[in-house]
């Protein structure tokens, strides 16, 4: 327990914040080695020759999640953090380590400050009238 | 152990993802209206706002805060196996500001909603689409007990540009909100037409 001198100067438990907890998942990176800011609504899919995730040491059990997630159907970034209960800045760091372990590939969305082909808006409005 | 793959023939389609925003004030129907028209209970994902560790967030002097925690909800929308629509709600507050510029990177265009008894709620959100020139739509949403006003009036309050379509709808409504969407999109396409436009002519 914190002695009354100590408390000005230390955080202790719950004081030092809940940041610690998810970015502890992280290791404390709130970067990936890739540096790509992925988009929300960029899909993750896992690569079909990706081995067993559990067997790998090296991976977290949120990083196997992402794996196995992303093999029985692709997902956005948006969808694996509401998923996985996480916030989105760690669920990129743990993305960009399965990018760089070869085991997911991230496929991009619509460049920025580019809109998408004429021919798949049209596609949106006919789908969307479709509904 | 389970060996999800070797079970299925084909590799999953990797489907092309567009992204909406809906913007507007606290309380004006954001998540309804995402909810509305989405195949899934919108989700929520939370931003922490220490996330990145922004160089210009000083926190000295404010350590009791700790950190704060912001909510998107978003839904889906699967067109066709290989188009999928997202709809992202913005955050309500002023002061998420910067996290709209990554919401608003790569959209489609955006929804902005409004409810004429505080039609003011939604100035924000129309003074950031258009500085950032993102093709927007006034949803004005039409509450119970809300006095109806003609969309002009609508227009002539918020001071908008002619080509924004200002169009009154239920956000609770799938066939209402549908209308909106699609409206969205063929504002976007025009948008953009017309700066090919002036690009080339």
């Amino acid at each position: 327990m914190s002695g009354d001198g100590q408390e000005l100067s230390h955080w202790f438990d719950d004081e030092a914040g809940p940041v610690v907890r998810p970015y502890a998942m992280t290791r404390g990176r709130t970067t990936s080695p890739g540096q790509h800011r992925l988009d929300l609504i960029a899909v993750v899919v896992t690569e079909e020759y990706a081995s067993d995730p559990e067997a790998d040491n090296s991976l977290s059990p949120e990083h196997v999640d992402i794996v196995e997630l992303c093999r029985d159907a692709p997902q956005s970034v948006a969808e694996l953090a509401a998923e996985l209960d996480l916030p989105i800045g760690v669920v990129r760091v743990l993305i960009g380590d399965l990018v760089e372990d070869e085991l997911v590939r991230v496929t991009r969305p619509v460049p920025p400050a580019e809109l998408p082909d004429e021919s798949i808006l049209r596609d949106v409005i006919s789908g969307l009238r479709a509904l | 152990m389970i060996f999800g793959r070797t079970e299925r023939g084909k590799a999953p389609v990797e489907p092309v993802t567009l992204k909406i925003l809906v913007a507007g004030g606290f309380g004006v129907g954001k998540t309804t209206l995402v909810g509305a028209v989405s195949e899934i209970k919108p989700l929520r994902t939370e931003e922490l706002l220490t996330e990145a560790g922004r160089p210009v967030d000083d926190t000295s002097g404010v350590e009791g805060k700790h950190t704060t925690t912001v909510a998107m909800d978003f839904g889906r929308i699967t067109l066709r196996e290989d188009l999928v629509l997202y709809l992202f709600g913005t955050p309500g507050q002023d002061r998420f500001w910067f996290l709209w510029d990554e919401l608003a990177t790569g959209a489609l265009g955006a929804v902005v909603l409004a409810d004429t008894r505080r039609l003011e709620d939604c100035f924000a959100a129309v003074d950031y689409f258009e500085r950032r020139s993102i093709p927007f739509v006034v949803g004005v949403n039409c509450f119970e007990g809300a006095s109806r006003y003609p969309v002009e009036d609508v227009r002539q309050a918020l001071d908008l540009d002619a080509a924004v379509p200002v169009v009154l709808c239920d956000a609770r409504g799938r066939e209402s909100v549908k209308e909106v969407l699609i409206e969205v999109v063929q504002h976007a396409m025009a948008y953009a037409a017309g700066r090919r436009h002036t690009v080339t002519g």
